[in-house]
């Protein structure tokens, strides 16, 4: 039992680390969330992309014939663990290649791979991700945005929400309905949108953070060429559930600030002796110390070449939640006083900020519920939930 | 990154379990727990001699197996799976480690190849009555060469041939080396919540004892002891914490009402999926002893706090939810829970509390912060 790289993992983590000294800045002390804003942030951000992908670290489980590095999973969480520790743009391309354009490759045609592959690789262009809907959520194969056949194009109408970088994607992969009187799974389709054509258009939310980073898209008789399907029509949702199974390896840090900032700023105004607060600092630790370690067993079983273990659908449960509590705890510390927002206040106002952003992060990319309710089918093998709508035509469902 | 165990040391998990589960059921955990004059298993614990897991992490030259920590975790886990009613913590943990970290030549020696062949079993007396002991406030003392007074509770005190007691001396507090069998020792079987792990007053009146370490260091010596039992003791927790899911697992999608599987509702599929979270957050922290133990890391005193901290915290939840879930049945005495239930509390009280713990953790992160 060790923590070392192997010989070869340890060449790659100097290499990868010699190119990042070369093309960025360590990351500042200030841990502020990375937000994509302003044109100069995507200028740099597609620079960056460009000279990853030029130097074969963009997709380092490809193939090279697709622009990859034909490397290993292990290697590319050593690349996300150095390229964490700089001051890297990233963030528009994620999903993209993390989750759309795997599924172009997975089932779209010759001409789709040659035309979108490179050009994502690159950061040439960006794509989004369209199956969320207002009145499908946990539940997203109950979405409501219609294709209707004309000929050879598809038109579209509806709405999508909670699509990350909607306003600025290029191309998008879209769910629809193309099938109403199927049942809920069975009459959905997959698509390849263009977003910068008439109809589409893409609106920030106003989050309950006060924030605008999402957004919601709605498409009014929108076309969309047949050929640019992805899988049979009728098996959107095989296709959807190979999108979702992309998602990426979680290497990331801390969604916000940890139980060492806490501790630190507690220190400071002098609590750090309240026996409460050392009850529940003892349980932070223990809490996200055991997430750690646990993407530690993950990665040894990539270092090994195996397939990781379930234990990491632990994660996000753990991290959100935990962070709610942190931010919760430094605001009542400071009594009245830690209600006041802004960079002046401790921490940068860190806890206040994180305090208003963990209500999502709980319910982003799967709730705690939806998360438990996989654990306990999944893992556990317990029986799915009851399915009233199971068999019925999607149209006699009822929804609200 | 190698942060598991060996194909060897899982080897050597796979075969204790298949072991245990032959010869440590909870039918021989009844017998114990059944019968009030009974303090262990017998016939458990004379195949746990035979397999030679006694010797497990003591040196070949003293008797023992000459094997490492992990193999130790390893076995410790399934030890805890299986319940086992046998004073296997007490004398391999505890007085072993003890020995074996403070001992002169001499003592290893002459009491090391006894604890691997089972001729002698130790157990570690610190308790004495309500509250986590202080080794600076003690009411056992030694002369340097004489114990006085009451240790209560000392779990398998009563079945125990030697004991390392923790008593003042002068200003301080030494560990003292007691052969339970010599006069001025007193003991009496005490009733504890857990009774197939059997707990003794015992009393000394002028009882001869040998210093184990230097004169003063018992302080530092008993959180040496303690730092190490407790990475052990959470790998036994983490195996009743995991036996636990998985018994209420099995009785959540066998057990109909309203014409489904109860674990067909939410309410205990996320009551259960907490219960894999906590045990794997548990079972991370206890690798992480594990190496820290089997390194002798600097981090050992935070990796032995966290793994015990997040392991007593699984077992309670995962033995208390397992009642549970298997509703009224889970109360009778004839189905197993009730065991789990038992040993899950002996095991986060019997080192110090889980508050007595996260003060330990708590300094630690802030020497750490300090430095």
């Amino acid at each position: 039992m060790d923590f070392n790289d192997t010989p070869e993992e340890a060449e790659f983590r100097a290499e990868a680390r010699t190119f990042l000294e070369k093309h960025l800045e360590p990351k500042g002390a200030k841990p502020l969330r990375q937000r994509v804003s302003g044109e100069e942030f995507m200028k740099r951000a597609k620079q960056w992309q460009a000279e990853k992908a030029k130097a074969g670290y963009a997709k380092i489980t490809w193939p090279k014939e697709m622009g990859g590095r034909g490397g290993t999973p292990m290697q590319q969480v050593i690349w996300g663990q150095e390229e964490g520790k700089f001051d890297s743009p990233g963030g528009p391309f994620t999903i993209g290649l993390g989750m759309c354009i795997p599924t172009v490759i997975a089932f779209g045609s010759d001409e789709h791979k040659k035309r979108y592959v490179q050009k994502a690789l690159m950061g040439e262009e960006i794509w989004c991700q369209l199956f969320s809907e207002p009145s499908a959520g946990s539940d997203v194969a109950g979405l409501k945005t219609r294709a209707v056949k004309d000929g050879d194009e598809w038109v579209i109408n509806g709405q999508k929400v909670w699509t990350s970088g909607a306003h600025y994607s290029d191309y998008g992969i879209l769910l629809v309905r193309t099938d109403p009187k199927a049942a809920k799974h069975k009459g959905l389709t997959m698509f390849i949108v263009n977003m910068k054509q008439d109809g589409v258009e893409a609106r920030p939310i106003h989050q309950a953070s006060g924030g605008r980073e999402f957004n919601e898209v709605y498409f009014t008789d929108v076309r969309i060429p047949d050929s640019d399907r992805l899988g049979e029509v009728g098996q959107g949702w095989k296709v959807a559930i190979v999108t979702l199974m992309n998602e990426r390896l979680a290497v990331g840090g801390s969604p916000g600030p940890d139980w060492a900032e806490i501790m630190n700023y507690a220190k400071d105004v002098g609590t750090i002796s309240d026996a409460a607060f050392r009850d529940k600092l003892a349980d932070w630790y223990v809490a996200a110390q055991g997430y750690k370690l646990t993407k530690l067993r993950t990665q040894t079983a990539l270092s090994k070449g195996q397939t990781p273990g379930p234990e990491n659908s632990i994660g996000k449960i753990i991290t959100a939640n935990q962070l709610q509590d942190i931010c919760n705890s430094a605001i009542e510390m400071q009594d009245h006083y830690g209600l006041m927002t802004g960079d002046e206040m401790p921490a940068d106002g860190l806890f206040q900020q994180s305090f208003m952003w963990a209500p999502g992060l709980r319910i982003a990319g799967g709730t705690d519920e939806i998360l438990k309710n996989i654990i306990a089918e999944r893992v556990l093998g317990l029986p799915q939930d009851v399915r009233v709508d199971k068999d019925i035509p999607f149209d006699e469902m009822k929804s609200g | 990154m190698n942060f598991d165990f060996s194909d060897d040391q899982k080897f050597l998990g796979n075969e204790a379990r298949k072991f245990l589960d032959g010869e440590c059921t909870t039918q021989h955990v009844r017998e114990v727990l059944n019968d009030e004059d009974k303090s262990h298993h017998e016939g458990v614990w004379q195949k746990v001699k035979e397999m030679g897991w006694l010797g497990t992490a003591i040196p070949e030259e003293y008797g023992g197996l000459g094997l490492g920590a992990l193999e130790q975790c390893v076995l410790a886990e399934e030890m805890g799976r299986a319940l086992a009613p046998v004073p296997y913590a007490s004398s391999v943990y505890f007085f072993a480690e003890g020995v074996l970290m403070a001992g002169s030549e001499a003592q290893k020696s002459a009491i090391l190849p006894g604890v691997a062949s089972g001729d002698i079993i130790g157990c570690y007396a610190a308790s004495e009555g309500p509250g986590n002991p202080d080794a600076a406030n003690l009411s056992v003392s030694f002369d340097g060469s004489k114990v006085s007074g009451t240790k209560v509770p000392v779990t398998d005190g009563d079945i125990a041939t030697h004991a390392i007691v923790l008593a003042k001396e002068g200003s301080g507090a030494s560990l003292v080396l007691v052969d339970l069998s010599g006069d001025g020792v007193s003991r009496k079987s005490v009733k504890t919540l857990e009774p197939t792990r059997s707990h003794a007053e015992i009393t000394f009146d002028g009882a001869a004892g040998e210093r184990l370490g230097d004169a003063g260091a018992g302080a530092d010596l008993n959180d040496a002891i303690l730092n190490r039992a407790a990475i052990l003791l959470a790998f036994e927790q983490l195996g009743g914490a995991t036996r636990c899911l998985e018994m209420a697992t099995d009785y959540a999608k066998e057990r109909y009402a309203f014409g489904r599987p109860i674990g067909g509702n939410q309410a205990i599929k996320h009551k259960l999926a907490d219960m894999y979270v906590k045990n794997e957050v548990a079972r991370s922290n206890c690798y992480y002893g594990a190496w820290a133990l089997s390194t002798d890391a600097a981090e050992l005193p935070e990796a032995a706090a966290a793994s015990r901290l997040a392991a007593s915290e699984a077992f309670w939840f995962a033995s208390k939810e397992n009642i549970q879930t298997h509703g009224g049945m889970g109360f009778t005495w004839e189905v197993d829970c009730h065991l789990f239930y038992r040993r899950a509390k002996l095991l986060a009280v019997q080192a110090g509390a889980p508050k007595v713990w996260k003060e330990k953790l708590v300094r630690a992160l802030e020497l750490k912060n300090a430095a």
